[in-house]
């Protein structure tokens, strides 16, 4: 089969991506297991001091360079090459994907100084009056304006196949790729407003206070979109990668997998209430509202899960597999990228099950801000999606430089370790958040904690010591990988999955942007509007900044 | 072209089915938790000016601590500070077994958080607002409360008790 051939140029600049990715991920993932050494009483940070302060800074640099950095970089670069792929076209204005990234790479590093040197200890969601060195924010909005531009590119390359090709339905991945960037312009606003009319400003001292109620507004209007920013690109790969990867498959169900992208572009903004249930100054109706969303965001990825799991098993019966379960182990586990994708899957159930948790409106009461909440995204962007990321990685890298995957049989242990180490990690966060273990603080120093935690408070201990080792497999892995002197033979295949259905079968009015967008827009006017109004209306800034590190 | 119909395969549909009914269902069990047994949320009680929250004589959190308001019924005024060092005032509070406490928490200088262990009250305290939860203490012992948002440095050890007497 004769596949696209993305040019030189482009694999070295989807390329960039991926390398300012890693090391995004190798510097943030250290602190991880430092921070879980800290829970079951082993203080690490003592002889860190010359060059990290404390926990809390550490804490920065994990949830920055993990939750927003590695993972932009991850998403922009393999929406890039999903929508150049799949569309089977240049893009149509590389200088502005230039542009693009190399904004992302300037704001990560005006980021990066101030909380190296101690100057934005703020952690990843920078609450105001929480007051950083004013350079923080101007990185962060360069890294966000950067991936806006990088979208444009997108956008704009897909335009002109349009034009070129105006019968045509979207290829599925190209597709998926460009609502998911569509998500992130249109959810990214909110934190946009909340750094240049508040924190900037602040930083900057041209005004003297915030109204941190606000802000927190502003920043969840991003917040949960967010987290189908990370989701959806590791989706794409779950629908229009893995069944072939896993059982030489085909993609169950086109359609409905369009409609379910379709659906998360116009759910996924107006919930953001629900990371704000026990804020003190939005209105529990609208709390209420936006919990009630929460549920129907959750209905494409049940719907996700079916097709996936169909094409899965389609393929492995097809080559004998059998019994209700038994057909999962003729899926092709000896791929190290079906492994990592497929134990990513299995988490995120559990994932899926505390979220739903989590978003339950009262029941938030007993779980907010404990430490259920990273046990509980440790097991979605910390694993379904990073893992799966990971094992896109183990597939595309060598695509890109044309260099073979080192030791293939390492890459799945790694999958297997970090699997099991973050079971182990998960779990016992979960148990100590329904204990009453606050998040945020190295609590085997803390004050309050009753000897029944310490058993748990050990076990996040030692899940953290499995996930470094795996963290570092994945690192030798792609360092040895990226500097193979091993070729491969020929071009790498892309292990794109076809559709069971003929794609041309599939209805137009899936294939159609204006009345999506409408509906999204018109949707967060109504979820969004009033209280944003209101809380803009009465708008105090009467916060003056604070540096409490 | 727009006639074209969306092929749904029968266990899809299925699948679907079951998945609406039971999200369906989660939504009522949390309606009936919410209004049928009056499990609540905060709601907005009250702005005030934090700058001046802490010193203002006419402000309660000047003088922060407990008020009978009726008997068995008490209003907990505390205010959860990160300056100077990262602490709620009062420390310490008791009540006798039985009492309803309803908690009204600002905060002079950053975010902060407020949960009382082994009970349902559990919110942000943000400059500028102020929170309010009610619980009723049926059990004696001692309940801590705890900073859940990071607020500088101390965070990790910012807490007070609750008493609760027999
Ligand atoms: C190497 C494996 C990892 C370990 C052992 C680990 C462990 C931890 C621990 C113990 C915390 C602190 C909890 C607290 O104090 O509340 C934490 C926070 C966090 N982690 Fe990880 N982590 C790992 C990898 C990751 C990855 C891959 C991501 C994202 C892609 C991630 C994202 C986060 C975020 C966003 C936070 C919250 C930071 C905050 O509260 O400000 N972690 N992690
Ligand atoms: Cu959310
Ligand atoms: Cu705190």
């Amino acid at each position: 089969m004769n596949q696209y051939q993305v040019s030189p140029a482009e694999k070295k600049f989807i390329g960039s991506h991926i390398l300012v990715a890693i090391l995004a991920l190798a510097v943030g993932s250290l602190f991880g297991p430092l921070q879980a050494f800290e829970h079951a009483g082993w203080d690490f940070y003592q002889y860190l001091k010359p060059f990290i302060k404390s926990y809390y800074q550490g804490l920065t640099v994990h949830g920055v360079l993990n939750a927003l950095v590695w993972t932009t970089f991850f998403i922009m670069g393999f929406l890039t090459f999903l929508v150049i792929f799949g569309l089977k076209r240049q893009l149509k204005n590389p200088t502005l994907n230039k542009v693009g990234f190399w904004m992302m790479v300037v704001g990560v590093v005006a980021a990066a100084i101030p909380i190296l040197t101690n100057q934005a200890t703020v952690l990843f969601t920078f609450y105001p009056p929480l007051k950083a060195n004013w350079a923080f924010y101007v990185g962060l909005t360069l890294v966000v304006v950067g991936s806006w531009v990088e979208g444009w590119g997108l956008f704009m390359t897909y335009a002109a196949w349009r034009k070129e090709n105006p019968n045509e339905r979207t290829p599925f991945v190209a597709f998926a790729s460009l609502i998911t960037a569509a998500l992130w312009q249109i959810c990214t606003l909110g934190v946009a407003v909340e750094i240049l009319t508040m924190l900037l400003p602040l930083s900057l001292g041209l005004i003297d206070g915030v109204d941190p109620q606000l802000a927190r507004t502003y920043f969840w209007f991003t917040g949960h979109p967010l987290v189908y920013f990370w989701l959806l690109p590791a989706y794409i790969s779950w629908y229009a990668f893995l069944p072939r990867q896993a059982s030489n498959s085909k993609m169950f169900s086109d359609s409905l997998a369009r409609l379910a992208f379709w659906i998360f572009l116009v759910l996924s903004t107006p919930l953001g209430f629900h990371h704000q249930y026990v804020d003190p100054g939005v209105p529990p109706a609208w709390k209420f509202i936006h919990s009630m969303l929460t549920f129907g965001v959750f209905f494409p990825s049940m719907m996700t899960a079916f097709t996936v799991i169909a094409s899965l098993e389609m393929g492995a019966r097809k080559s004998g597999g059998k019994g209700a379960f038994g057909w999962i182990g003729k899926l092709n586990w000896s791929d190290p990228s079906v492994a990592a994708q497929l134990l990513a899957g299995i988490l995120f159930f559990f994932g899926g099950m505390g979220g739903l948790t989590n978003a339950s409106y009262n029941v938030n009461l007993v779980l907010h801000n404990t430490a259920f909440i990273p046990g509980h995204f440790h097991l979605t962007v910390a694993t379904a999606v990073t893992l799966s990321f990971m094992g896109i990685s183990y597939w595309l890298v060598p695509y890109l430089t044309g260099r073979k995957l080192w030791q293939p049989k390492w890459a799945t242990i790694q999958a297997w370790v970090w699997f099991v180490g973050m079971i182990i990690f998960s779990n016992s966060m979960h148990v100590l958040g329904l204990l009453g273990a606050p998040r945020r603080v190295p609590l085997g120093l803390a004050p309050y904690v009753p000897a029944e935690w310490n058993s748990r408070l050990f076990q996040v201990g030692l899940g953290g010591a499995i996930l470094f080792v795996s963290g570092a497999i994945y690192l030798l892995v792609m360092l040895k990988t990226a500097t193979n002197k091993e070729r491969v033979e020929s071009e790498v295949i892309v292990p794109v999955a076809d559709s069971l259905q003929d794609v041309a079968q599939t209805p137009e009015w899936l294939d159609r942007w204006a009345p999506w967008l409408y509906g999204t827009l018109a949707l967060i006017v109504v979820v969004y509007g009033p209280q944003l109004v209101d809380q803009i209306a009465n708008i105090a800034l009467t916060s003056p900044g604070f540096r409490v590190w | 072209m727009s006639t074209q119909k969306m092929h749904i395969d029968r266990y899809e549909r299925n699948w679907m089915i079951v998945s609406a009914v039971l999200l369906v269902l989660f939504a009522s069990a949390v309606s009936v938790a919410a209004f049928g047994m009056g499990i609540q949320v905060p709601a907005p009680e009250q702005r005030v000016n934090p700058n001046t929250v802490a010193t203002d004589p006419n402000s309660p959190w000047s003088n922060p601590g407990l008020r009978e308001v009726a008997p068995g019924k008490y209003d907990a005024y505390i205010l959860a500070h990160a300056i100077p060092n990262w602490e709620y005032l009062p420390k310490e509070i008791s009540v006798p077994v039985g009492s309803t406490v309803s908690f009204y928490v600002t905060s002079p200088d950053v975010q902060h958080g407020f949960k009382v262990q082994n009970t349902n009250a559990n919110f942000m305290v943000i400059p500028g607002q102020v929170s309010k939860l009610t619980v009723t203490f049926d059990e004696p012992g001692t309940y801590n409360y705890i900073c859940t948002e990071y607020c500088g440095s101390g965070h990790g050890v910012m807490y007070g008790a609750i008493t609760v007497t027999p």
